[in-house]
């Protein structure tokens, strides 16, 4: 009798372990990308998984995970940004543009930097203040800064200075040299933007604004702030984020980042980001974009036609929003007290 | 005589072309439940926004312990005392309890400007503390409020407001939109809020729950004050002569 509560008791807490991890929206992501990898590591004979390419993936990850990261968080503020392909394109080309004119790379970083915050303020100063929806600000956005990166090129990319620091962007670090600098900077950023979420009172703010945005107003947070806030800090991701591209091809190119504000938007949904806001983790963002990578790459390595790229990311995005939302089903259904 | 908590002057609101308060003057004593009452669009939602600093009155004076104090938006109320319940929810369904309570006032470990670490294990048990001090029973202050029911996730915002050590608390309407049931229990918080002497306005529609639950009627018609009277000095059947 004794033995057979103690089970009892053991099971229901396993039934409400099983509950909760059923309950967090980045699961199926995860699921989905363990899946994935064995299967391109099956399909391509062992490849998939060996240094070299794992050097290619790890290389690029960063620069669409920082631009997921930003997204992802603007989403659970309850909004949208279309532009971070354009500013991701615009920021570096601002810097390359002062470089050729002879100004050092620090100022350059800086003045990049500034821009992409002032691209996020408008963004978010328009839809907040004149209550517009953020689609159309940001939409409108995508194709200003979009002008504006080739417009400031003169047509044709400015060559960079040879003296970049290199070693702090995109070197090859770490064991077997298996990443770039990038990725550190990448790992340290998300480990920061992932903690102010879930840790800060900040996190707590944005969280309530995209939420139930009535409410958040009501206990006094200062919603239109957290909102500017949070478009400035996606934008000023996405810029970052393009710089480490440019600086790792060695040339600002005015196209890069063309169509990537919808993968970003694709890997937060993949993740668990609710599309009304109040909804999502960082982590999920970041699976969502290794998620992307991995099939890009992995369908490549399989000799899949590439075409069929755009296909598996529109299929996984619905596919793990349902995965999601059958998996939230079942969870409620389960009978355990939490 | 005792002297008022807060005291409303010659208040006036007007929204575009519609005169919502038509110089509302009202005290309030410590330790008096106050039911305000009055027809669709009398303007008691106006009145109390304008006590919690959801909107700005157009004329008129508040004082507090005879003090003139401005209101500018929700967290001046706050800070000076004043909790609200809305009439819509104010709390986030995508939220956990103790995330909830502490919105906008949440313990910090360490902070630069304001912005800090959350002292989260504080914020667990302060929650479950303040949930038993209004007899709620809920099981884990880390559940979702939208997995609430809706009279519970009322009975967290009344520990909430009472968490906070509210000089005022209000309650608009907080038992629309529930079940019996669900009403039942809420009328029961507010009941004890009258035992535990918390000066409060609840706003009802129902001439039963005031006079359940209060010290004192004050109906409000067309914007203006029109009955103010102690429970025991009135009827309902008064009351609904002057609506
Ligand atoms: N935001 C607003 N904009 C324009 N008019 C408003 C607004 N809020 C209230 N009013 C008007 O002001 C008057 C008073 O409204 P109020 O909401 O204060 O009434 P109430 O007594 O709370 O009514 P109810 O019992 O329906 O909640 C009404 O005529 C209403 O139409
Ligand atoms: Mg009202």
């Amino acid at each position: 009798m004794g033995a057979n509560l103690d089970f009892m008791r053991k099971f229901d807490y396993m039934k409400r372990a099983l509950k909760v991890y059923m309950e967090k929206p980045e699961l199926a992501a995860l699921v989905l990308l363990v899946g994935l990898i064995i299967l391109f590591q099956y399909l391509s004979d062992g490849v998939f998984l060996n240094a070299n390419n794992l050097r290619g993936i790890l290389g690029i990850l960063p620069e669409i995970g920082l631009m997921v990261i930003g997204v992802t968080i603007l989403m659970i503020a309850g909004e949208f940004d279309l532009s971070v392909g354009s500013v991701f394109a615009l920021m570096p080309m601002t810097m390359a543009v002062l470089m050729a004119d002879g100004t050092p790379f620090f100022f350059a970083f800086v003045a990049g930097m500034a821009f992409a915050l002032l691209i996020g303020f408008v963004n978010g100063y328009l839809t907040v203040k004149f209550a517009i929806p953020s689609f159309i600000t940001t939409l409108g956005m995508l194709f200003i800064a979009r002008s504006l990166t080739i417009v400031i090129s003169g047509g044709f990319p400015p060559l960079l200075p040879n003296d970049l620091p290199n070693w702090l962007f995109t070197v090859f670090v770490g064991p077997g040299h298996l990443f770039r600098m990038s990725f550190i900077w990448f790992v340290l950023i998300g480990v920061a933007a992932s903690l102010m979420m879930s840790r800060t009172n900040f996190g707590n703010w944005i969280k309530a604004t995209g939420g139930f945005l009535p409410a958040a107003d009501a206990m006094g947070i200062p919603t239109a702030r957290v909102k500017i806030a949070a478009f400035m800090l996606c934008s000023v991701l996405a810029g970052f984020a393009g710089m480490l591209q440019v600086l790792r091809l060695g040339s600002p190119l005015p196209s890069i980042g063309e169509g990537w504000e919808l993968q970003a938007v694709a890997a937060a949904v993949i993740g668990g980001t609710a599309l009304n806001g109040g909804v999502g983790a960082v982590i999920g963002g970041v699976i969502g974009a290794i998620l992307i990578r991995v099939i890009d790459n992995g369908l490549v390595l399989s000799q899949v036609d590439s075409n069929w790229f755009k296909f598996a990311i529109g299929f996984l995005t619905i596919f793990a929003v349902v995965a999601n939302s059958w998996l939230r089903k079942r969870a409620k259904s389960m009978k355990v007290e939490t | 005589m005792i002297a008022p908590i807060i005291s409303i002057r010659n208040m006036h609101k007007w929204y575009s072309g519609v005169h919502a308060l038509r110089g509302v003057s009202l005290d309030i004593n410590p330790n008096e439940a106050l039911g305000l009452i009055g027809d669709n669009g009398a303007g008691k939602s106006t009145l109390i926004n304008i006590l919690s600093g959801a909107q700005t009155a157009d004329e008129g004076e508040i004082e507090i312990d005879g003090a003139l104090v401005n209101i500018r938006n929700p967290r001046d109320a706050m800070d000076l005392g004043i909790e609200t319940i809305y009439q819509y929810n104010s709390m986030v369904p995508t939220m956990s309890i103790a995330r909830n309570m502490f919105i906008g006032r949440e313990p910090l470990k360490v902070s630069l400007f304001g912005i800090g670490i959350m002292d989260q294990q504080k914020m667990r048990d302060d929650s479950v503390k303040a949930i038993a001090d209004v007899n709620l029973h809920l099981r884990s202050p880390d559940a979702l409020v939208g997995e609430l029911s809706g009279g519970q996730r009322q009975g967290v915002a009344i520990a909430r407001a009472m968490h906070f050590r509210s000089r005022l608390m209000i309650l608009d309407e907080p038992t629309n939109h529930l079940s019996v049931k669900e009403t039942a229990k809420v009328i029961g918080f507010v009941q004890s809020l009258k035992n535990q002497n918390v000066t409060s306005i609840f706003i009802s529609h129902n001439m039963h729950h005031v006079f359940e639950c209060c010290d004192r009627v004050v109906a409000m018609a067309r914007g203006k004050i029109v009955l103010d009277k102690r429970i025991e000095d009135t009827s309902i059947e008064e009351v609904h002569e002057v609506l």
